[in-house]
This record gives structure tokens, C-alpha cells and sequence, in this order.
């Protein structure tokens, strides 16, 4: 009953595993905090970008010239997507028995993050043929530097779910296990929300404005 | 720095790189200071690698220390760190007051880039690699203890903290003997620090030293909040909690927030420096104010992260020693939170001359002012515990005292300088290298002396010398004002900073009274080191077996000394405020406990010492350019972490027979331990069992 108190957004193994759900409480809860810290680095981020996106153009390409929206967009879609795969793995991971099912959420999941770094590295590859290089201008340092920030997180985590996926398959549904998993589903929705901000801020006000 | 060197297996490393061979050829006094502080790295390695074989220490050093992820040998190491770098920015420091002193009108003995790496090295050592392992260390010790906690929460993490950090610290180390260090000061401001100006090695080395101890101290930031969120004993509410436990909860919010904008500042100047990035360049869109920003957006807080832990250590230490409960306790708990929330806005007070004009000047300059507020909140609370107290004056007690009267002298010259149109005057100036001066030494200095003092005869079970305690105590308060009250005055007479020779005789006696001021710090310093020794010697006659030699307060004086390696034979349940105190007073204190359960603690790593000398690797590897290595010290850092979790016998269980065997026998020695009334708490009738008056 004392546990019902401290529920965390995140830790919801409640109902089909008292035992795990008990162990995830300062785990779940630290890794709140991490991501806390991480924000704060990404907010920086922006705030650079801020100060550089328009000052900092040196004469060079405007983000008018450069940005590549349609992509920008089909990317935000893969990303969303994989967002709520992981939510479905979530939610095997709760309320399935077995591995199948999380294993196929999870790779589901896999490709349509590794769909996302491919199309990003793409847009930077297209970029820098057009001299769009980021020793051109502090616009563009600033630019590189937030969205490859983010594709690095994003790449780290799908890193982090290989292991997660061997892991599953080596040590099976163990605690430790199914607390990793919850923390890569917070890992990973957090970088969802740091896109969103990114295609707002970088892409849609970048073109529009 | 040709792209074909960039390659080779060395990268840009050459033998004229070695501190010795520069000396050899370029035999000038300068070089050859340089080198005698290589050679005495050197050969202070050689010899405790010699001391450890000659006492068959490693597999001790080994499996006790280096691999352990016990909080209290974790904080002991962190402390040993900050002591060994002490000695080096200390060093440092007088050896630029011996420059300045002589150097009217005459160049001195040393040259201009040596002096620059050497306020460069004096600033980032102290602020980075010998205040923050304190502090880390201070509260990694003592805590979990205070908590009613058996560990922080995150024990691995915390050791790899601890690597992180000594990582850091050994890059700077190494910079004496291969290479240069910067000479773009503790701030490394571009676009002096950016390539084109500083072209070689010395500001990587402080990029990547700076780069891995400030995430090293995020994620110390991250164990220590969740440790004082989730790991408290039951009844310890947070207005239960010691101050010194609320000081190190602000210091660690104050880590989660303000180390991130020090790393992203880090790695763009590492972008502008290795790729050819333009964020603060004077060319193509770079803007070097943003660097200024970001660092003090950073810089501002951290002042905080090191003097609140102190502040903590100060309220433990003035309420023991007055045998009294703190005055105040809501009030200094507010002022905490008040300075922790403020310490955001004031970052500008660093740059008012920048030229962002009067209006925000004015709001800054005012938000700074506010912070002398909850200060002075706490300087009277501090003084109200100790009215009608049965004040001893202890090393402890008296680093304490002299703390409160030179911080507000110090806190005075602050709101002096918070004024824009005065700070326009003195900026950069010696009064501003006093001010700050006179902050961290009493501030953060003193305090961690004071808990050095309080603590030790709890970390290792025996009383250090309270006459070598109490003369390194009178060479530091009176070193302090011979060395910095001076560039008070030379400051206001229009002497900058960090400047090599001087062209005025007026300044000349100042200069010299300044560098007596600093060879009697020196000399503080050596006491320091003499009380150890002595008390290490003595030990037999100092030991403190019962653990609560000064009539402690908190639940860390409840167990033994040294405690066991899960702290508390049963978690304590707590009623009130000063726990161990109202257990003292209720007779429950040393009772038996009812029932005893088997102990899960963490089992010793590899891990982090792996990721320890990957990190060394990879930033040794970064500065030099030997990409090769930048990718196995890369690969050995992830590679140990993923291999970590693979492991699945990550704890070992202490059986519930040996913990009562253990408990029930130093209960037996308390018992038959006589009580010491205070007057007799520097003598070895003090074994650590304080007379109760209640």
C-alpha cells in the first residue's frame, strides 16, 4: 500500500510484478533525474541556437536554403511511430508472459529509429553537398550541433535496445532486465519530445519565418 | 599541426613534448622550476609505488580501495585526490606570489607562458580538482550515514564518479611532464583559447581534463539527490534530516542543472578547435560572449555546489561544539534553498562589462545583492546557536569561527562589487582576485578543513592532534589576511590580474607582505600534513572505539568508528530532529536491537577503474590527436559498461549471525567504556563515549 504513493510516471509493473515494481522505485526515480540533467543540456542547445540561427549566418546559406522539410516531416512520422511501438513494448512487457511479443515490439521499434538516423544522415549528407558544411557559419556549428546531438541520443539508444534485445534473450524477463526496458522507454520518449521541439523550432520556424 | 602527423602513432606527440628535454635544452630558471615539479611528480610516484611494494600493499590498494564501491572508501578517496592537488595548487600559488613579489620593473624568474599555465593550473585544480572531490568526498562520507542509509543509491555509479573525476585530475597531472597545460586561465575564454591563438596542446588538456570531471559530477549530482529522495531511514523526514544533508541536497540539484551548460561550452570550443566549428570565433557567426554565458551559467551555481556543503559542515560543527541544537533550523533550510534558486540569476555579475547595457546590469547587479540576503540569515543563525552555548574551542570549532568573520568581510566586498558602476572600475582587477579569494578560502577551504577535523576520528577511528590542528589553524586565518588583504589595496591602485611584471615600485611592499601571507598558507598547509603523521603515530592513544568522541548529534556518531561497511547493524528509526542526541537523552542509545536481518551490500567492481583508465586514454589521446587510441579508450569506456550489465552477481550477502556477532561485541566494548565529560575531550580518556547531562 505504501508503494501506491510513490508511483512514478514510468514505473507501472504494479499489478503483474509486486517484486520488480518494489526494486524500480529509486532506479526509476533516478533516472528522471538523469533525464532532467539531459534536458538541461539540450536546452542549452537550443538556446545557442537561438542566439546563432539568425546572427550567426556570416553571409552564408539561410536555414530557408538549406532545410529540407517533406524529409524533416517524414522523419518526425518515424519517430512518433516508434514512440508508440515502444509503448506497445511496454505494454508486453507488463502484461505478456512471453518474449515474442516484446521481442517484436522492440524491433519494430529498432528499425524505425535506425529509419530515422538513416534519413537524418541523409539530410546532412545532402547539406554538406551543397556547402552547407558546419565550418561554414555559426548558423550552421549551431544547427549541426543540436540535431547531431540528437541523432547521437537516438543512436545510443538503439544501441542501448541491441543489448537490451540480447539481454532478453540471454538472462530472459529478470528484473534487471524489465527495469533497463523501463528506463529505455523513458530514454526514448524524452528524445521524441526533444524532436518535436527540434522540427518546431529548428525546421517549421526556420522555413516559415 | 600537419594532417600526416595527425596520423602517425604518436600523433602530435614529440620528444621535445617532455617537460625534462625542454629543460635540458632551454636551461633557463623557468624551465627548470618546470621540470623539478615534473621530476617531483615523478619521483613521488616512484616512491609510493616503492612504499606499496615494501609493505605488500597493492593487493590492499587493490581490493580494498581501487575496485570498492563502499560509499565511505569512495569519500576517503575523493579526499585523497583533493589533498594531492592541493599541495600542487598551493605550490603553485606561492610560486606566482614569489613572481609578482619580485617582478617590479625586473622580469622575475619566470616567463610570461609559464606564469599563464601556472594561474591556469592554480585556478582549475582548485576549483575543480581540489574543492569538488572535497565536497564530493565530504558528502559521499558522511550522507548516507547521516541518513540512516547503508549506502547512496547507486554505489557503482558512484565509484565511476570517482574515476571520472580522478581522470580528469591525472590529465592535469600529466600536463607537468608531457606538454603544456593552458594559459587561457580557469576560464579558458575565446577566442584567446580558440586555435588560432592557442595552438597547441595546453587548452585540450583543460577542455578534456574539465570535460570528464564535469560529468563525473552530473551524475554525482544524480546519486546523491536520488540517495537523499529514496534512501532515508524510516521517520527521517526531510525537516529531519541534518543541515548538512539539506546543504548537500542543493548542492545536488545545483550539479543535475549547472554542470550541463560546462560541458556543452567544453565540447563547442573542442569543436571550434578540432573541426574548424565557428561558435566563438571572432569570423563567420561565432560569438565569443555566448562562451562567457554558458561558462558562468555554469560558474555562478558552482560557487554554490562548493560553499553550501560547507555551510552544512559549519551548521554540524557550531551546533556540536556549543552543545546545542542549531538555531533557526527552518530558517537556514529556507536560506539554503534561496541562495540554491538565486545562484541562476547572477551569472552576468561575471561580465558587467560586456556591454549589454545599464537596464540589465542594474537587475543582476540587484539579484546578487539578494544573495547576501539568506546568507546573512545564516550568519545570524550561526551566531544565535552559539549565544548561551558551552562553546568548545576545538581546530574544528575555531576554523569555524574565523570562517564567519572573513566571510562577511568577504560577503562585504561582494555587494561592492555587485555594483555595476564600481565593478566597471575594479573589474579584472586584483580586488576582484581578493574578493573571490576571500569567499573560497574561509567558505569552502576552512569548511572542508572543519569537517576534515570533525569527521576523521570517525573514518578511521583515532582523534588527530589538536596542537598541530590548532597551528595550521593560525597560519591559515593569518596567512589569509597577510596575502589577500593587500591586493585589496593593489587592486583599487589599479593592479590587474594575472600579470607577470610589474612597472610600478609602489606596489612592491604590498607584493612582498602578500608573499609572506603566502608562505605562512604554506606552512599551514605542511601542519596539516605534521598533524596527520603525529596522529597516525599516536594513534594507540587516540583511539575512539565507541565512536561519538565530540558528543555528536547525527546518526553517523551512533555506530562505530570506523563504521562497518553497512553502516548501521539495523536501520535506525527516527523520531526528530538531532537523532543520535535524543537517543542519547531517552537511554536508548547502544541498546540491543531486537532482531537482526542478513545485509544484501554491493559487491566490489572492476568496472570502474576500467572506465577510470579508458577515460585517461581517451582524453590523453584527444589532446595529443592519436586517433587509435581515442577509439580503444572509447570502446573500453562503453565496452565495460555493456559488459557490466551482463553480470548478474552484483551483491553478496552479510549472514544476520555475523552482524550480531559483530554489533553485539562493540556494544559490549561501549558499555564497558567509560563516559568523557567534555573538558576532557582532547585527552585519551576520550574513547569516544560521550557523557550524557541531560
Amino acid at each position: 500500500m505504501k508503494r501506491q504513493s510513490l508511483l512514478h510516471p514510468g514505473l507501472n509493473l504494479g499489478s503483474t510484478d509486486e517484486y520488480s515494481h518494489d526494486e524500480a522505485e529509486p532506479v526509476i526515480f533516478g533516472f528522471w533525474v538523469f533525464l532532467m540533467a539531459d534536458l538541461v543540456l539540450f536546452a542549452i542547445l537550443f538556446a545557442t541556437y537561438a542566439s546563432m540561427s539568425v546572427q550567426g549566418q556570416a553571409g552564408g546559406p539561410s536555414p530557408t536554403d538549406v532545410f529540407d522539410l517533406p524529409s524533416a516531416f517524414i522523419e518526425t512520422m518515424l519517430l512518433l511511430s516508434s514512440s508508440i511501438t515502444f509503448g506497445m513494448a511496454s505494454l508486453a512487457l507488463k502484461y505478456k508472459a512471453d518474449r515474442l511479443h516484446l521481442v517484436f515490439w522492440l524491433v519494430l521499434t529498432f528499425c524505425l529509429g535506425a529509419g530515422f538516423v538513416g534519413m537524418e544522415v541523409r539530410d546532412f549528407w545532402i547539406m554538406t553537398q551543397q556547402g552547407a558544411v558546419p565550418q561554414r557559419s555559426g548558423f550552421l556549428s549551431a544547427f549541426y550541433m543540436l540535431v547531431a546531438t540528437h541523432g547521437i541520443h537516438v543512436t545510443a539508444g538503439l544501441c542501448w535496445m541491441i543489448v537490451m534485445l540480447v539481454q532478453l534473450l540471454v538472462l530472459g524477463r529478470t528484473t534487471e532486465v524489465k527495469l533497463r526496458l523501463m528506463r529505455l522507454a523513458l530514454f526514448w520518449h524524452m528524445l521524441d519530445i526533444v524532436w518535436v521541439c527540434i522540427f518546431t523550432f529548428v525546421y517549421l520556424f526556420g522555413v516559415a519565418l | 599541426m600537419t594532417v600526416e602527423s595527425s596520423f602517425s602513432l604518436l600523433g602530435t606527440l614529440t620528444p621535445q613534448d617532455i617537460s625534462f628535454v625542454q629543460t635540458f635544452e632551454n636551461p633557463v630558471m623557468s624551465e627548470f622550476i618546470d621540470g623539478a615539479a615534473g621530476s617531483v611528480l615523478v619521483l613521488g610516484m616512484i616512491t609510493v609505488a616503492a612504499l606499496l611494494t615494501y609493505y605488500r600493499g597493492w593487493k590492499t590498494l587493490w581490493f580494498d580501495w581501487l575496485t570498492s564501491v563502499d560509499h565511505k572508501k569512495v569519500g576517503i578517496m575523493y579526499i585523497v585526490v583533493a589533498f594531492v592537488m592541493l599541495a600542487r595548487a598551493i605550490i603553485e600559488g606561492v610560486l606566482m606570489r614569489y613572481q609578482q613579489s619580485i617582478a617590479v620593473n625586473d622580469p622575475g624568474v619566470l616567463t610570461p607562458d609559464h606564469f599563464g599555465q601556472l594561474f591556469s593550473t592554480h585556478g582549475s585544480i582548485m576549483i575543480f580538482f581540489m574543492a569538488m572531490p572535497f565536497i564530493t568526498g565530504m558528502i559521499n562520507y558522511v550522507m548516507p550515514q547521516q541518513l540512516g542509509a547503508r549506502d547512496v543509491s547507486f554505489p557503482l555509479l558512484n565509484a565511476i564518479s570517482l574515476w571520472l573525476t580522478a581522470a580528469g585530475a591525472a590529465l592535469v597531472m600529466i600536463s607537468l611532464v608531457v606538454g603544456k597545460f593552458s594559459t587561457g586561465g580557469w576560464t579558458a575564454y575565446p577566442p584567446y583559447t580558440g586555435i588560432e591563438f592557442s595552438p597547441g596542446e595546453g587548452v585540450d588538456y583543460w577542455i578534456w581534463s574539465i570535460s570528464l570531471t564535469s560529468i563525473g559530477s552530473t551524475l554525482t549530482g544524480v546519486n546523491f539527490a536520488t540517495t537523499i529522495y529514496k534512501n532515508r531511514a524510516p521517520g527521517m523526514t526531510l525537516f529531519r534530516m541534518p543541515l548538512f544533508c539539506w546543504t548537500s541536497l542543493c548542492t545536488s540539484v545545483l550539479m543535475i542543472f549547472a554542470m550541463a551548460p560546462l560541458t556543452i561550452a567544453t565540447l563547442m570550443l573542442a569543436l571550434d578547435r578540432y573541426a574548424g566549428f565557428h561558435f566563438f570565433t571572432n569570423d563567420l557567426g561565432g560569438n565569443m560572449m555566448n562562451y562567457a554565458n554558458l561558462f558562468w551559467l555554469f560558474g555562478h551555481p558552482e560557487v554554490y555546489i562548493l560553499i553550501l556543503p560547507a555551510f552544512g559542515v559549519f551548521s554540524e560543527v557550531i551546533s556540536t561544539f556549543s552543545g546545542k541544537t542549531i538555531y533557526g533550523y527552518k530558517s537556514l533550510v529556507v536560506a539554503t534553498m534561496s541562495i540554491a534558486v538565486l545562484s541562476f540569476t547572477v551569472w552576468l555579475h561575471h561580465f558587467f562589462t560586456m556591454g549589454q547595457g545599464a537596464n540589465v546590469n542594474a537587475i543582476f547587479g540587484i539579484a546578487t545583492m539578494l544573495i547576501g540576503v539568506p546568507t546573512g540569515v545564516k550568519v545570524y543563525d550561526w551566531l544565535l546557536t552559539m549565544v548561551r552555548g558551552r562553546i568548545r574551542l576545538t581546530t574544528a570549532m575555531l576554523f569555524s569561527i574565523m570562517f564567519l568573520v572573513t566571510f562577511v568581510i568577504g560577503g562585504l566586498t561582494g555587494v561592492i562589487l555587485a555594483n555595476p558602476p564600481v565593478d566597471f572600475a575594479v573589474h579584472n582587477s586584483l580586488f576582484l582576485v581578493a574578493h573571490f579569494h576571500n569567499m573560497v578560502i574561509p567558505g569552502v577551504l576552512f569548511g572542508m578543513i572543519a569537517g576534515y577535523q570533525f569527521w576523521f576520528p570517525k573514518a578511521f577511528g583515532f582523534r588527530l592532534a589538536e596542537g598541530w590542528g590548532k597551528a595550521s589553524f593560525w597560519c591559515w586565518s593569518i596567512g589569509f589576511y597577510l596575502t589577500f588583504m593587500p591586493l585589496y589595496a593593489l587592486g583599487l591602485m589599479g593592479a590587474m590580474r594575472r600579470t607577470v611584471e610589474w612597472f610600478r615600485p609602489e606596489y612592491l611592499g604590498w607584493l612582498q607582505v602578500a608573499f609572506v601571507g603566502a608562505l605562512l598558507l604554506f606552512s599551514g598547509f605542511i601542519f596539516l600534513c605534521v598533524q596527520l603523521v603525529v596522529s597516525v603515530r599516536q594513534r594507540d592513544q587516540r583511539r575512539v572505539p565507541a565512536g561519538d568522541p565530540w558528543d555528536g548529534r547525527s546518526l553517523e556518531w551512533s555506530n562505530s568508528a570506523p563504521p562497518p561497511e553497512y553502516n548501521f547493524a539495523v536501520i535506525p528509526e527516527v523520531s526528530g530532529q538531532d537523532a543520535f542526541t535524543r537517543l542519547k537523552e531517552q537511554g536508548k542509545a547502544y541498546a540491543s536491537p531486537t532482531a537482526y536481518e542478513d545485509i544484501v551490500v554491493p559487491k566490489n567492481s572492476i568496472v570502474a577503474p576500467v572506465i577510470g583508465v579508458g577515460a585517461i586514454a581517451l582524453g590523453f589521446a584527444l589532446v595529443w590527436h592519436i586517433w587509435w587510441l581515442v577509439a580503444l579508450g572509447f570502446v573500453t569506456i562503453w565496452g565495460a559498461v555493456i559488459a557490466r550489465s551482463f553480470v548478474t552477481e552484483t551483491e553478496r550477502v552479510i549472514p544476520a549471525s555475523e552482524v550480531r556477532a559483530d554489533h553485539e561485541a562493540w556494544l559490549q566494548q561501549v558499555r564497558e567504556c567509560a563516559t568523557t565529560p567534555r573538558e576532557q575531550e582532547d585527552t585519551s580518556a576520550n574513547v569516544g563515549r560521550a557523557e550524557v547531562l541531560a
